[in-house]
Formats: structure tokens, C-alpha cells, sequence
């Protein structure tokens, strides 16, 4: 989320020469990039470092394993299935936040928020209970030889359910600091409902989107515990990436677990250069027109 | 508007056909067998030779998948619908609750097989750092002032009830043993517990890698794999004088071999677990045998032990669990703030 | 003239001429019922199977009181040292030039991605006696794994992103003319973060302050590889759910998961309310 881009009127304050002095600047840049480097840098070099332990060809053999293969094919369909579901959901749902008043208005947004901070443990737990078969719908399902938890069904679900508020939460804050006046203006021009929403909606917001697309996917792809409540860890069948990280560790196949580890760190580091790099290109775009 | 209706139906249609695309994907003709953490490498060889064993005897060609995982956990997953043709669990007490909960299978599942349907055993030994540099030989080393010991938590690892019970046993079986003499030992043992893993391959991690700790209480084949795996110059086995006879039970999970059609393939896969074949690759995977031959052969690896069994000593795995390890039981009162 | 522009709003609303209300308000509650709703509920029911007391017992039984005040508790601090932090790395990304800013940028979305198995398991190695961290601290007696200082990292990590994340773009978008302005009124760099930047960005670090302990309390996968999970000490309340379902006590467990779930829901609740009412107080 880069200011140039969120604030397209291009004012840098640093650069209106209000700064705090050097040394003061100094100072701050110091603090965070040791605390960045304490709680960031170290964990993720260590992620690397375990990973190469053994030498590239062992960690390339690592990634083309069978089982580690089909976990990350496993893991890239639960993202491909989920993400857009939450993202035409965030859009609906910031659509009726942002642009209309309605009573009840915080308890929805607090319910769109609720699954984020509701334990891994529980977001798995509460599938269980409604699909297991000691649950409410088990026995149905298990008399019609539909399995939803201990298959990839379970595993979207669990997915949807954690990655669910992001984009919406992304998305209501930035309709709402832009109002509406742009579309009530398109409207009154002519312009049918959709038209509006893609012509004019759509590029105020398609950052936001973009960003909150990022992290449904990188949580999407990462997440460990709800995942794991419904996964039944079935080899070659069942484990997500994450899983199959746990899987390696606990085969004592350290150097294998970090290589797939860090396949995920790598990959949250590649989406987000190329973001800023689309950010990039756009502000250079715009600076020339 | 009605874009916007074709829109939204659209996206549902992607959910369902998202759920219904992907049931059943993985369905095929093929074993489950959802078992514990340290019996992957056992499987592994296991799964192969059977597969091998029954395209010879019967043409068809089957495969089996695993699932590993605590103990406890894996249960549950079979009681929540986790298909498992034959469950092979650390204790009991597991299965009996699979019985007893959710009735997939009868009962006296327990006397269906020999040897209570255990077809090989183990024992709870300690891995002690290199030279043993603090002289840890048997269970009254471990109670001793400034021996640090790891061990999982016995409320979320099957493994680390058959430690707790262990040490009680050993208590139990000295001069003038008595329960309350028994849970001194225990209680004393576990003020040298620095950290509680939720589950034995955790707590081997943390021994090993981490450096944590003095001592690990673990099952024999999984200190044999961690020497063998992670080094013969940083680790020994120490064998105490007494131990629990650790019985990893199996079964076949009736209802859901009944509903697959897998029954057939099913007891014969256990029952090759009985055979010499299996009793071999057991015994490879320092797993005790049953097989009084096989057992000869293997008998330089697997030192003589006084073993007890828990229903020697506590009367059965459904007593053992309620007295020691519910909630309120002998182990949260260890750890209760008014002791 | 505010008075005015007020009214004129409240009656724009009145007569909004946007489309689309009923079908995306209808879409997100459906799709808000099916997947979160309804399975939530399912705790609930479960929990109802209690009597009251029994509830009320096992809700607040010493241990499970342990737990809860470990994990808020800790949450809390962990939620509070984000903020700091969190503010000052959105202030540096926002307002210096910096060589790798693009790449400090990028970092600090890292505890999201990361699965938290992989940071509990990495944080354990990197924290304790014999780690990189770990073994420059241990001589000085501060033990990070397997004591609450541990849980106290893992919940750092995973709450992070939030703060700098909620707070980097107001701090982008704030308007250059009041710090200008304020300047020009002989207001010093400090007066002028304290009186003008920090009441704007307020709203922002709340909600990230509320993310980040939401997200901290709810944490399991990190925090079970550097606790210790010593009972009354290093236990968290999630591991409390886990123990009890080993049990098979599911009642029990989804008792305790219902503390959980109203301790999320009024937190997150009271930080939508408050950050509705300080927009309204700014316009």
C-alpha cells in the first residue's frame, strides 16, 4: 500500500522540507530497522539458511517430491476456489457498507471481522461439529457418500472461513474516505448500475483490491491450524503446503521442511515486489500524462 | 440488474461446483490407515511389501495410504468421519473409544487378534546426550535435583501416558511401593519437566534440535530412529531396569470396511502384520516382535526389561485414563496451583 | 457551513440514488450466514448442552482463569509493543527516503504469510538457548523459549503487519497543509506529531491495535512450538480447547471456545463503534 499511490495528489511532507532533524530521523530508522530485523529478518534468514542446509540439489529434490507436489497442487486449487469467492463477497459487501446507511451497520461489519480473530482451533472445530459425523449433518452426508471434512471440500471451507473478512475490510474504508458523489454523478449521466461500478467503482478501488486479493491469498496458502482440524493429514491426498512442512519436520527431514517452508516465504516476497513494481509502473504512467 | 443477478448466481454455482468437483476426488480402491506419529517409517516398508504380497497371492493390485498423528487426535478424526479402513493406534484406550462413541466397531474388538490385537510391542527407554554426562541409569535418576527431563504432555500424547505410567510403575514395583509413594516419584519427576510438547515427535524435536534437556523419555524405536537418524555421536539409549510393556494395538474399522467393500483386503493386511514378513520389517523398524523366531534373531538389539502391563498394574487402559489423565485426574492435580 | 453540509447529507441518504443495495446487502448476509454464521452457531448449540452452572464452572475453573489471563494478558502487551513499533515503521515507510524501502516494505507482511507452524517452529529455533537470538540472551538469564516471554514473541510476530498496515496509508494521506500550517504557528516537530498527526491517525493505530490482539489471542499454530505448555503457566487457552477434545469433552471444549468467541466479538465490536464515532467526530 504505497502513499504514492493512495494519495494520488502527490504530497510528500519530507520533501516540503518539514522533517524532524537528522539526528531524530536517524534515530527512528535505527529502532525500526532493529526491531524489523529481531522479529523479521532473523526468523526469515533462518528459514533460508535451514532450507539450503543440505545444498541446492537437496532442496530442489525436496520440492519435487510426490507428496510435496500434490500438496502445493492441493494448496494452489484451495486458493484458486477461495479467494474469489471472498473477493465477489468483499466487493458485495463493502458495495452495501460504503454507499448505504442502514441500522445494524457496526454489528455487520464486527461479524464480517469476527472470523480473523477467531481461533484456528475453533474455525476447524466448528466445521466438525456441523459435517463430522457424530455432527449435525454428518450422518446425511455419510448415507450419500458426500465427504465434506477429511477432503478437499473441508479444506476450502476451512480456507474461506479464515481468509474471509480480507478483502472486505480492505475495500469498506477506502469506499467510504472516497463517499459517493462520483457515482451518483454517473448515474445521473446515464449510466446503468454496472456500468458504473466497472467504469467508475472499479479503478478508484482496484488497489485495495488488489491488496486485499495479496493477503487473502497469502493467508489462503498459509494457513496451518483450521486446515489441520479438517485435513485427517491423509499423505498424497490431503496435506497443504503447511501440513506437509509439519509432515517433513516431524520425519526428522529437516532441511526438507524448511525448503517447503520457504517456498511460502518466497512466494509472499514475490507477490509483493511484483506489487510494488505494478505501483511503480502506474505512478510513472500518471506522472507522464 | 439482471447482470448483476447473473453475476451473483454465477458465484454460487462456482461454490457448490467448487464443493461438488472436488468430493469423492481422491476415492479410489485403496487401504486408509490412520495411524500414530512414530510408526511412519514401520509403514512405509510395511505398505510396500503387502501391496507386493497381495498382487502374488491375489492378482489385484492395491495400494494404502497413511495418515499420522497424535494419537488422540487421529481418533477422533476416525470417530468425525475420517475414513480409516484399520486404525493402528498407540493405546487402547484410542480405539476403545472409537467403540464406545461413535460404534464403528464392536466392542471386543481387543480379542479379535492375537496377543490383544497387538501384533508387536515396545517399551519406554531414555535418550540421554553423548557419554551420559549425568549419569542417568534408571527411573530414580530422573527425580534427582538439576536432571532436566523432556517429555510430552500426557493429556494430548498417547506416548507420554505410557511414560507417566511407566514411572508410576517403576515407583509401584520398589520396596514399599505404594500409590501414595508412587505419586511423590511422579510429582518429584515432573518438577524436572521443563517443557510439556503436545506430542512425542514435538518433544523429540525439542530434545534434539532445541538441546533442551538432559533426558528424553521415549519409546524404544523412536530413541533407536533419532540415534540412527540424527546421530550415533550425540545420543544414547539408556534401557531402565523396569518398564511398561507397550502394546500398539490394531483393528479393522468394521462399519467403514463394510461400507467400502475393503473387508477382505483389510484383515489381511492385518493379519500379515502377524506373519514372518511383517514380524521382520517390525523387528527392522525396532518394533518388538511377537514371533518367538524373529524375536531370537533380534534379540542383541532389544535388551532384557521387567516389563508390566497396564492391566497388570492399573487394571485396563479405561481405568488407567480416568484415574490419571481426565480432567481433575492425578495429573492436573500435580500441576494444581494448591500442591 | 458544517451544519449545512450535515443536512444536505442526511437528505442525499434519504433519496440514495445508488443501485444495488438490497442485492449486495442480501449477498453478504447469505454468504456471511452460510459460511460464518451458521457454522459458529454450532459452538454454541454444543455448549448449550450445559446447565448453566455446569458452564459457569468450566468456564472459570483455575486453570482454564490461568489461561485466560496468560493469553489476554500477553496478547494485550503484544498488541501494545506493535502499536509503538507498528506506528514508528508506518511513520519511516511513509515519510523517509530510504535505500531497500521497497524491501522493508515488503517484509513487514511476512508473519502474514508465513504459516504459523513454520513461525513457531522458526521463532523456537532462532529464540531458544541455542539459537542465533537465544544464545546472546541466556547468559544474561532471559529466557525466551518455553516461557511466557516466548508467547510473548510469537504474538508479536503474527500481530505486526497490522499496525503498520492500518496506520501507513492515513499517514500517506494526511494533508501536508495542517503540519505546514502548524509549523508556520511556531509549533515544534513533536507538537506538531502530538497535536495535529497523532489525533488523525488515532482511529488508524486502534484499529490495528485491535486486529493485532483479535489475531493474538486466537493463535495457536506458533505459539504451541515456544510455549512450554507448562499447565497454570505457559498454557494458552486454545491449547485448554485442544486438551479438552483429546479428552473427547466436547461440551467442555466449545465452553471455553464461546469465551473466546465473545472476548473477539466485543473487542472487535467496541473498535467499529469507537472508530464510527471519532469519523463522525472528524467531519
Amino acid at each position: 500500500m504505497h502513499p504514492g499511490v493512495l494519495a494520488p495528489k502527490g504530497r510528500n511532507p519530507a520533501a516540503a522540507g518539514q522533517s524532524e532533524p537528522l539526528a531524530i530521523r536517524l534515530l527512528l530508522v535505527t529502532v525500526v530497522l532493529c526491531f524489523l530485523a529481531v522479529f523479521l529478518v532473523v526468523p526469515l534468514v533462518s528459514v533460508f539458511s535451514q532450507a539450503l542446509a543440505k545444498g541446492w540439489e537437496a532442496y530442489l529434490a525436496s520440492l519435487y517430491e510426490p507428496d510435496t507436489r500434490i500438496a502445493i497442487r492441493l494448496t494452489l486449487l484451495t486458493a484458486a476456489i477461495s479467494v474469489p469467492l471472498n473477493l465477489l463477497f468483499g466487493i458485495a459487501a463493502a458495495w452495501a457498507i460504503a454507499k448505504f446507511d442502514f441500522p445494524g451497520k457496526s454489528l455487520l461489519v464486527t461479524l464480517i471481522d469476527l472470523p480473523f480473530s477467531v481461533s484456528p482451533v475453533i474455525s476447524g472445530l466448528i466445521y466438525v461439529l456441523l459435517f463430522g459425523l457424530q455432527g449435525w449433518l454428518g450422518p446425511w452426508l455419510s448415507a450419500h457418500g458426500i465427504k465434506i471434512i477429511f477432503a478437499v471440500p473441508g479444506i476450502v471451507l476451512a480456507t474461506i472461513f479464515v481468509t474471509f473478512p480480507f478483502v472486505a475490510r480492505e475495500l469498506i474504508p477506502l469506499m467510504e474516505a472516497q463517499g459517493k458523489e462520483e457515482e451518483e454523478a454517473a448515474l445521473v449521466l446515464g449510466a446503468s448500475g454496472f456500468t458504473t461500478f466497472r467504469r467508475v467503482t472499479l479503478p478508484n478501488i482496484k488497489w485495495g483490491l488488489l491488496y486485499g486479493v495479496i493477503l487473502s491469498n497469502a493467508r489462503a496458502m498459509g494457513e496451518f491450524g483450521a486446515v489441520s482440524v479438517v485435513s485427517g493429514h491423509i499423505r498424497g491426498a490431503t496435506n497443504t503446503i503447511p501440513l506437509q512442512v509439519e509432515i517433513l519436520y516431524n520425519d526428522y527431514n529437516y532441511a526438507a521442511a524448511f525448503a517447503v517452508a520457504s517456498l511460502l516465504a518466497f512466494l509472499a516476497v514475490v507477490t509483493l515486489v511484483a506489487k510494488s513494481f505494478v505501483e511503480w509502473r502506474i505512478r510513472e504512467n500518471s506522472s507522464c500524462g | 440488474m439482471a447482470r448483476d443477478k447473473r453475476i451473483i448466481f454465477l458465484a454460487l454455482t462456482m461454490l457448490i461446483l467448487g464443493m461438488l468437483a472436488s468430493t469423492g476426488a481422491f476415492a479410489g480402491a485403496e487401504l486408509l490407515n490412520v495411524s500414530y506419529d512414530p510408526t511412519r517409517e514401520l509403514y512405509q516398508e510395511f505398505n510396500a511389501a503387502f501391496a507386493t504380497y497381495w498382487k502374488k497371492k491375489t492378482g489385484e493390485s492395491m495400494a494404502v495410504k497413511q495418515s499420522h498423528g497424535g494419537s488422540g487426535k487421529q481418533a477422533r478424526a476416525v470417530i468425525d468421519g475420517l475414513e480409516a479402513d484399520v486404525v493402528t493406534l498407540a493405546l487402547a484406550y484410542d480405539i476403545d473409544v472409537i467403540a464406545d462413541r461413535a460404534r464403528l466397531l464392536p466392542e471386543n474388538w481387543q480379542q479379535r487378534l492375537p496377543h490383544n490385537s497387538s501384533p508387536y510391542t515396545s517399551t519406554i527407554v531414555f535418550l540421554v546426550r553423548k557419554g551420559n554426562p549425568k549419569h542417568i541409569r534408571d527411573w530414580n535418576d530422573l527425580v534427582r535435583p538439576g536432571v532436566s527431563v523432556i517429555t510430552p504432555n500426557p493429556k494430548t500424547s498417547g506416548g507420554a501416558r505410557w511414560n507417566f505410567l511407566a514411572a508410576w510403575g517403576y515407583a509401584l514395583k520398589q520396596n514399599g511401593g505404594s500409590d501414595a509413594r508412587a505419586r511423590e516419584f511422579v510429582t518429584r519427576l515432573y518438577r524436572n519437566v521443563p517443557v510439556l510438547d503436545s506430542g512425542a515427535r514435538g518433544a523429540t524435536n525439542t530434545f534434539v534440535q532445541r538441546g533442551l534437556g538432559d533426558v528424553l523419555l521415549a519409546w524404544e524405536n523412536e530413541a533407536f530412529l533419532a540415534v540412527n537418524e540424527l546421530g550415533r555421536d550425540k545420543f544414547d539409549i539408556v534401557v531402565p531396569s523396569t518398564s511398561i510393556l507397550a502394546e500398539p494395538p490394531v483393528s479393522v474399522v468394521d462399519r467403514v470396511v463394510d461400507k467400502k467393500g475393503s473387508r477382505r483386503v483389510a484383515e489381511a493386511y492385518l493379519k500379515y502384520l502377524y506373519s514372518p514378513q511383517g514380524q521382520e520389517i517390525a523387528a527392522k523398524n525396532y518394533y518388538r516382535p511377537r514371533d518367538k523366531k524373529i524375536a531370537a534373531r533380534y534379540a542383541k538389539v532389544f535388551p532384557k526389561v521387567h516389563l508390566f502391563t497396564v492391566d497388570q498394574l492399573f487394571g485396563g487402559w479405561r481405568k488407567a485414563q480416568q484415574r490419571f489423565f481426565n480432567d481433575g485426574g492425578i495429573f492436573d492435580q500435580i500441576y494444581s496451583p494448591s500442591r | 457551513m458544517p451544519l449545512l453540509g450535515g443536512n444536505a447529507m442526511k437528505h442525499s441518504r434519504r433519496q440514495n440514488v445508488i443501485p444495488g443495495f438490497g442485492l449486495s446487502l442480501g449477498y453478504t448476509i447469505f454468504y456471511l450466514s452460510l459460511i460464518v454464521l451458521i457454522p459458529l452457531s454450532s459452538v454454541v448449540v454444543k455448549s448449550a448442552s450445559f446447565s448453566w452452572g455446569t458452564y459457569w464452572s468450566t468456564v472459570t475453573a483455575p486453570r482454564e482463569m490461568a489461561s485466560y489471563r496468560l493469553t489476554f494478558g500477553v496478547a494485550l502487551l503484544a498488541a501494545t509493543i506493535n502499536c509503538v513499533f507498528g506506528v514508528l515503521t508506518a511513520w519511516v515507510l511513509a515519510r523517509y527516503r530510504l535505500p531497500g524501502k521497497r524491501i522493508v516494505d515488503a517484509l513487514v507482511d511476512l508473519p502474514f504469510a508465513l504459516p504459523t507452524a513454520v513461525a513457531g517452529i522458526t521463532l523456537a529455533t532462532v529464540y531458544s538457548g541455542n539459537g542465533w537470538i537465544g544464545r546472546w540472551l541466556e547468559p544474561h538469564g532471559i529466557k525466551v523459549a518455553y516461557t511466557p516471554l516466548g508467547i510473548l514473541v510469537a504474538m508479536t510476530f503474527i500481530g505486526l503487519p497490522f499496525v503498520v498496515r492500518t496506520v501507513q496509508p492515513v499517514l500517506a494521506d494526511l494533508e501536508g497543509e495542517l503540519e505546514e500550517a502548524a509549523a508556520c504557528l511556531g509549533a515544534n516537530r513533536w507538537q506538531i506529531f502530538s497535536r495535529v498527526v497523532f489525533p488523525q491517525i488515532l482511529p488508524a493505530i486502534l484499529t490495528g491495535f485491535a486486529l493485532a490482539f483479535a489475531r493474538a489471542v486466537g493463535e495457536y499454530g506458533s505459539i504451541i512450538f515456544i510455549a512450554g505448555n507448562m499447565p497454570m503457566v505457559s498454557e494458552v487457552t486454545p491449547l485448554l480447547i485442544i486438551t479438552k477434545l483429546e479428552q473427547y469433552d466436547y461440551p467442555g471444549a466449545t465452553a471455553i471456545a464461546t469465551v473466546m468467541l465473545s472476548v473477539s466479538f466485543f473487542v472487535l465490536l467496541a473498535i467499529n463503534l469507537l472508530q464510527k464515532r471519532s469519523r463522525r467526530f472528524a467531519s
